[in-house]
C-alpha cells in the first residue's frame, strides 16, 4: 500500500504577505499584554496550595521519594512480609525481616536505594499494611551519594503527603 | 595649539566617553531588553533574578563570559581569527560618533589649566561627536566595512558552518546595501546636503521625512534590518542549519564582541532611520527645542532617546514575529522588489521635486512636504497593493504549480516520443 503524502494547499495568488506580517505583529503584541504563565518555582511550587496558578497542581499519579507509615505507638506499619522487594523491578530495597517474642514480624532492616529506584510506585501498591508509599515530594538534593539510600528511621521521619496513585474519585482512570 | 582648539578637543573628548558610555552600556541592556520583550511575547517572564527585576543581568553575562576559556579550532588561522571579532565591532561604534543625539548646547568657557594652558570655547556646541560635513555617507561607507569582520570570522575559523554563514553575510549586505543606498538618495533630493545637521534642521523646518518620503522609509528599515543581519534576514546566524553561522567558533569574550556589535548596528540603524525620517532630536509642534540652554539639549536628547527606543522595540518585535527567509526570496526581495522599487522611486521623486518647486513654485518647506506627501499616499497605496496581491513575490504555490506543469509536460514528451 502507498504512503499517503500531505499536500499542502499552497495559495497561488492574492497571497497577502504585507496583511499577514502586520497581523502576526499585532498577535505578538497581543501576547506581551498577556498573564504570565511562568510558575516562579523558588516561590510558588507545584505542591504547595495557595501558589495562584490552579492548574499547576502535582497530578494525583505523581510518585516522588517514598515515606513509611508509623502507628500510633510510632512503630513502623510494616510487617516484614517481602511483598516490596519481591515486586521491586529495580530491586533497590533491602529487606531484612526479624520476629519479636509475641511473634509479631517486623523489618530489622529496611532500606531503599533512591538512586535505583525507578517510582512505579510497585511497593505502594502491594503492601497489604499500608505501610511504605511513595510520597509528593521532589526535591531531593544531598552532599552525598550514600545519602540516597533512606533507611527505616528516615523513611519514617518523612512528612510529606504520600501520593494516592490515581485520582480517589475516578480509580479506574477513566 | 591655539586655546580654540585646546578647548574644541576637550569637548570633543567628553563627548566621545558619554556617547561610548551610552552606547556600550545601552548595548548592555538591549540584551536584556530583547531577552524581555522575546519572554513577553511568549508570555514569560524573562530573566528576573539577578538583581531587580532581572537589571543585572548584563552584568552576570559579562562576568561570565569574560571568566570562559578562549578556544581556537585547531586549523583556524589565529590572527584573522582574533582580529575578526574587533574588525566587526569597530565599525559599529564608530557610526555612533557622526549622528546628531541632541540639540546644540551653548557652551561658554575660559580658563587656564596649569601647565596645559588656556582652554576657550564659545557658542554652540553640536550634540555629535563629529558633525561630519559628508554625514550619511559616511554612516554607509563604514557600515559596510563591518562585512569584513564577519566574513573573516566565518573563513578564518576553518569550519564549513562559519564559513557558510560568512558568506551569507557578505552576500547578504552587499546586497542590501545596494537598496539602503539607493533609498537614501530621495532624502538628498530633499534635503540638498547629506549632513545629519542639516537633514534634521530641514524637518524642523518642514515635515518629518517619513511623510514626504515615505517609501524611502520604508526600503531603508528594510535594508537596515537586513544590514544588522536581524530576524527575518538572519540567514548568516540561522541556528536551524548553519548552528550559529560565523561565530560557530568563537567562545568567551569573542564571542560577546559579536554580540555587542550586532546591538551596536541595531542602533545605529534606529538613529539613521530616526535622524533621517523621524526628525532627530526634534520635538515636534514646537520651537523651543531650538532655542538653546542646558534644559532644552536635555529635553532633545530625551526625545532622540525615546524615539531610537521604539524602532529598537519595533527590531525586536519583528524578530519575534516573523519567521526566517529562504536564501533565494532574501536575494530576490533585494534585487528584484527593493532595489527597481528605489530606483523608481528616485525617478518618481526627482520629478515629483521639480514639479513642486519649480512648475507649481511651492517653495515654503510645509506646503512643499504636504504636496509630497499627497503623492507619497498614492505611491504608498500602489506599492503595498502590489506587494499584497502578490505580483512582486508570488505564494508558493505558484511555483509549485509551476513544477507541475514541467513535470506534466515532461511525461506528455515521454509519451509522445516513447
Amino acid at each position: 500500500m502507498a504512503i499517503g503524502v500531505k499536500v499542502m494547499k499552497r495559495p497561488e495568488k492574492q497571497v497577502s504577505y504585507v496583511r499577514a506580517t502586520l497581523k502576526g505583529m499585532v498577535l505578538t503584541f497581543k501576547h506581551m499584554l498577556e498573564k504570565k504563565v511562568t510558575m516562579q518555582y523558588p516561590e510558588q511550587k507545584s505542591t504547595d496550595r495557595e501558589h495562584g496558578l490552579g492548574t499547576y497542581s502535582l497530578s494525583p499519579r505523581w510518585r516522588g521519594t517514598h515515606r513509611m507509615l508509623t502507628d500510633e505507638q510510632g512503630r513502623s506499619k510494616c510487617v516484614a512480609c517481602g511483598l516490596c522487594p519481591q515486586i521491586c523491578p529495580a530491586n533497590c530495597i533491602k529487606l531484612v525481616p526479624g520476629e519479636d517474642e509475641e511473634g509479631n514480624r517486623y523489618p530489622l532492616i529496611y532500606e531503599i536505594d533512591e538512586f535505583r529506584c525507578i517510582f512505579c510506585g510497585y511497593c505502594q501498591e502491594v503492601c497489604p499494611e499500608e505501610a511504605i508509599h511513595v510520597g509528593t515530594h521532589f526535591e531531593n538534593s544531598e552532599y552525598s551519594r550514600g545519602r540516597f539510600v533512606y533507611d527505616l528511621e528516615r523513611l519514617s521521619s518523612q512528612t510529606h503527603a504520600v501520593s494516592t496513585l490515581w485520582d480517589p474519585a475516578d480509580p479506574k482512570g477513566e | 595649539m591655539t586655546p580654540e582648539l585646546k578647548g574644541f578637543l576637550l569637548l570633543s573628548v567628553i563627548k566621545m566617553v558619554i556617547v561610548f558610555t551610552i552606547i556600550m552600556v545601552g548595548v548592555a541592556l538591549l540584551t536584556l531588553m530583547e531577552r524581555k520583550v522575546s519572554a513577553w511575547m511568549q508570555n514569560r517572564h524573562g530573566p528576573n533574578r539577578v538583581g531587580w527585576a532581572g537589571l543585572l543581568q548584563p552584568a552576570a553575562d559579562g562576568v561570565k563570559n569574560i571568566l570562559k576559556e578562549e578556544t581556537f579550532p585547531a586549523q583556524a588561522n589565529r590572527w584573522l581569527f582574533t582580529v575578526a571579532p574587533a574588525l566587526s565591532f569597530i565599525p559599529a561604534l564608530l557610526l555612533s560618533g557622526v549622528i546628531p543625539f541632541a540639540a546644540p548646547l551653548p557652551v561658554d568657557f575660559d580658563f587656564t589649566l596649569g601647565p596645559l594652558g588656556r582652554f576657550v570655547h564659545h557658542g554652540a556646541m553640536p550634540m555629535v561627536v563629529a558633525d561630519l560635513p559628508v554625514g550619511f555617507l559616511f554612516v554607509i561607507a563604514i557600515s559596510s566595512l563591518g562585512v569584513y569582520g564577519i566574513a573573516l570570522a566565518g573563513w578564518s575559523s576553518n569550519s564549513k558552518y562559519a564559513l557558510l554563514g560568512g558568506l551569507r553575510a557578505s552576500a547578504q549586505m552587499i546586497s542590501y546595501e545596494v537598496a539602503m543606498g539607493m533609498s537614501l538618495i530621495p532624502v538628498l533630493l530633499m534635503s540638498g546636503s547629506v549632513s545629519f545637521s542639516t537633514i534634521v534642521a530641514q524637518q524642523q523646518a518642514g515635515l518629518w521625512y517619513v511623510m514626504p518620503l515615505f517609501l524611502s522609509f520604508f526600503i531603508f528599515t528594510i535594508a537596515g534590518f537586513a544590514e544588522t543581519n536581524r530576524l527575518p534576514f538572519d540567514l548568516p546566524e540561522a541556528e536551524s542549519e548553519l548552528i550559529t553561522g560565523y561565530h560557530t567558533e568563537y567562545s568567551a569574550m569573542k564571542f560577546s564582541f559579536f554580540f555587542i556589535a550586532e546591538y551596536a548596528n541595531v542602533v545605529t540603524v534606529c538613529a539613521m532611520i530616526t535622524t533621517l525620517f523621524f526628525g532627530g532630536w526634534d520635538i515636534p509642534f514646537t520651537d523651543w527645542d531650538r532655542s538653546g540652554g542646558l534644559l532644552p539639549t536635555l529635553a532633545t536628547w530625551l526625545v532622540f532617546f525615546l524615539k531610537v527606543l521604539f524602532w529598537v522595540f519595533v527590531v525586536m518585535w519583528i524578530r519575534w514575529t516573523l519567521p526566517r527567509f529562504r536564501y533565494d526570496q532574501l536575494m530576490a526581495l533585494g534585487w528584484k522588489v527593493l532595489m527597481p522599487i528605489a530606483l523608481a522611486y528616485i525617478m518618481v521623486m526627482c520629478v515629483a521635486i521639480y514639479v513642486v518647486e519649480s512648475v507649481l513654485g511651492i517653495t515654503s518647506p510645509v506646503p512643499a512636504s504636504l504636496a509630497l506627501f499627497g503623492l507619497n499616499v498614492g505611491l504608498g497605496i500602489l506599492v503595498f497593493g502590489l506587494l499584497d496581491s502578490g505580483v512582486f513575490i508570488r505564494g508558493s504555490g505558484y511555483r509549485q504549480q509551476g513544477r507541475l506543469k514541467e513535470r506534466g509536460a515532461r511525461t506528455a514528451r515521454a509519451a509522445v516520443t516513447g
